[in-house]
């Protein structure tokens, strides 16, 4: 283990090289709106390539490994004997690509982080405010949500989204999620749609991907948990979709609230019966 | 520093306060994002709530009825603040920069940050910038296609300053509408599509 935990250092060390390539504007010859293609993203499925083998996310999945494991909290309890993340308590194969779903304990529908949220509290006795106090990553600090979160998703490495769509609270939920991606609000006028909604935009050279598709769908939740080179920390898709309101003009969304539950819902539901690769690597 | 908000234990049942009923999803949604958003830094929580054209083009999925389009239309494009000098066009060098620049309106922006109108994030404009989004149409060679003339002008500069007077369920912000961005830097970004020696069009 040791020989591999410096391996995955090393590629740590190279992802930081990356994100500095990155920034570098694209120097190429003049595109025409509709041919360009975008070298940054060429240049990063190069290194994708390169580091299938060493993938960084196993770091954070250790860690959260130690955290399910471990007798934590006031109540002195671990996730491991506690935790039903809706296959069972301490059930984890298969889990994470079957959420968000509905529970009955907390009569809610609950995404991955949300539910593991709910248990650290509810079984090991957290507090709600301490959890929200610093809930993403940033330089060495890897919240301890974030950790479990990757460590619970890699349970369902390779395993078909399988999001169920039988209680009325999940279609309930579902249906919500849609209505919120189209809600356009604020000083730009900016919804999920608008950047998200159609075939084969960018912005600048970013694609984006159209959500409403299940291809397209399947392309925001893949991967995520997601190593980002950009800045070289593992983040959740509530970090994804935090920033997205960023960009939205919007302001901030609760940490685990039900409106983002809503729009995972929305997407994982899209992306039904597609293949989850695992937690990832993300530019 | 500062704290993140949560809602882990919310309201189960928003339904069950009588806020919004079951099957009115739109309904639900809005009530939903009311609980859940809560002001960072300049944006502030009332942010959420839609104004009527928002709302109009929400409602209706982008396809109001035309009657209500055409009046909202003419609402938007009478507020238009035209420019006070009746002189369109600007200098072109500082519309190319305002043109790159992103900033504004984002949390992460202090009140009194200098905007920039992002317009690379959606169009293709000058010759020399390959990195540019494709979520609105290309502007390159705006003013040698569709001409130089002061209708031309009037229409960018309504286009910029509010790009609904024009379209109601338009994807593109309103820059002069919305306070992002001044008088000034509005002529610029119209010489920048609409002066001859502009890069756009020269090139
Ligand atoms: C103003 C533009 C804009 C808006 C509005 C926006 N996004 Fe994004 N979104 C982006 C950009 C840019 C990326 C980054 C794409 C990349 O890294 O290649 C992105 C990435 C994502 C991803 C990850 C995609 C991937 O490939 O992994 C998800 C999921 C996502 N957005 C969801 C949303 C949701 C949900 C909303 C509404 C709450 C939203 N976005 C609103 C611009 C936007
Ligand atoms: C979020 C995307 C977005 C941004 C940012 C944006 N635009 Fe647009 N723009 C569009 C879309 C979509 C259209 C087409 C619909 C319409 O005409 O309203 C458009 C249309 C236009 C037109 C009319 C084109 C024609 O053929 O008649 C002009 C001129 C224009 N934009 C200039 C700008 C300028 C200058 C900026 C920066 C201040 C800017 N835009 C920022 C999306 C955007």
């Amino acid at each position: 283990m040791k020989k591999r935990i410096g391996a995955l250092m090393a590629v740590m060390a190279m992802s930081a090289a990356f994100a500095a390539h990155a920034q570098q504007p694209v120097k190429k010859a003049a595109p025409n709106a509709a041919g360009a293609t975008d070298a940054t993203t060429a240049d990063f499925e190069k290194f994708r390539d390169v580091l299938e083998e060493d993938n960084p996310a196993e770091l954070f999945e250790a860690r959260g490994e130690e955290l399910w494991k471990a007798k934590r909290g006031p109540h002195n309890v671990s996730l491991a004997e506690t935790c039903d993340l809706g296959l069972g308590v301490g059930k984890l194969k298969g889990a994470y690509v079957q959420l968000p779903r509905y529970f009955a304990d907390a009569d809610a529908v609950m995404d991955a982080e949300r539910r593991i949220a709910y248990c650290m509290v509810k079984h090991q006795g957290f507090k709600a405010e301490d959890l929200a106090k610093k809930p993403f990553s940033s330089g060495n600090y890897t919240p301890e949500l974030v950790s479990l979160t990757t460590y619970v998703a890699g349970h369902s490495r390779k395993m078909k989204f399988a999001v169920p769509q039988k209680h009325p609270k999940e279609k309930e939920t579902y249906q919500i999620g849609k209505e919120i991606f189209a809600y356009r609000a604020g000083p730009w006028d900016f919804s999920c749609s608008t950047c998200h909604g159609q075939e084969g935009m960018r912005i600048r050279t970013q694609n984006l991907p159209n959500l409403s598709t299940s291809e397209g769908a399947l392309r925001a939740v893949q991967g995520w948990p997601g190593y980002r080179m950009t800045g070289g920390v593992m983040h959740t898709l509530q970090w994804r979709l935090n920033d997205c309101f960023r960009q939205q003009r919007f302001p901030e969304p609760n940490y685990v609230s039900p409106s983002l539950t809503a729009l995972l819902s929305y997407m994982t539901v899209n992306a039904n019966g597609q293949m989850y690769k695992g937690p990832g690597i993300k530019r | 520093m500062k704290t993140h908000k949560i809602t882990l234990f919310c309201a189960a049942s928003l339904l069950a306060t009588g806020i919004a009923h079951a099957g009115d999803y739109r309904a639900q949604a809005i009530a939903l994002i009311k609980h859940d958003f809560h002001t960072r830094g300049i944006a502030t929580a009332d942010r959420i709530y839609e104004d009527g054209v928002q709302a109009v083009c929400n409602y209706s999925s982008d396809k109001p009825p035309a009657t209500i389009a055409a009046r909202l239309q003419k609402d938007q494009f009478d507020a238009i603040k035209w420019p006070s000098d009746g002189k369109y066009l600007g200098d072109w060098k500082s519309g190319e920069k305002i043109a790159q620049s992103g900033r504004g309106m984002a949390w992460n922006y202090k009140p009194n940050n200098v905007n920039g109108g992002s317009c690379y994030n959606c169009h293709q404009i000058g010759p020399k910038e390959t990195a540019f989004g494709t979520v609105g149409p290309s502007l390159y060679q705006f003013g040698k296609l569709r001409g130089y003339g002061e209708d031309m002008q009037k229409y960018v500069w309504s286009k910029i300053y509010n790009a609904k007077a024009t379209n109601l369920c338009s994807a593109m912000p309103r820059m002069g509408y919305s306070g992002t961005l001044t008088e000034k830097q509005i002529k610029d970004l119209a010489a920048l599509l609409l002066d001859p020696n502009s890069p756009v069009n020269k090139e």
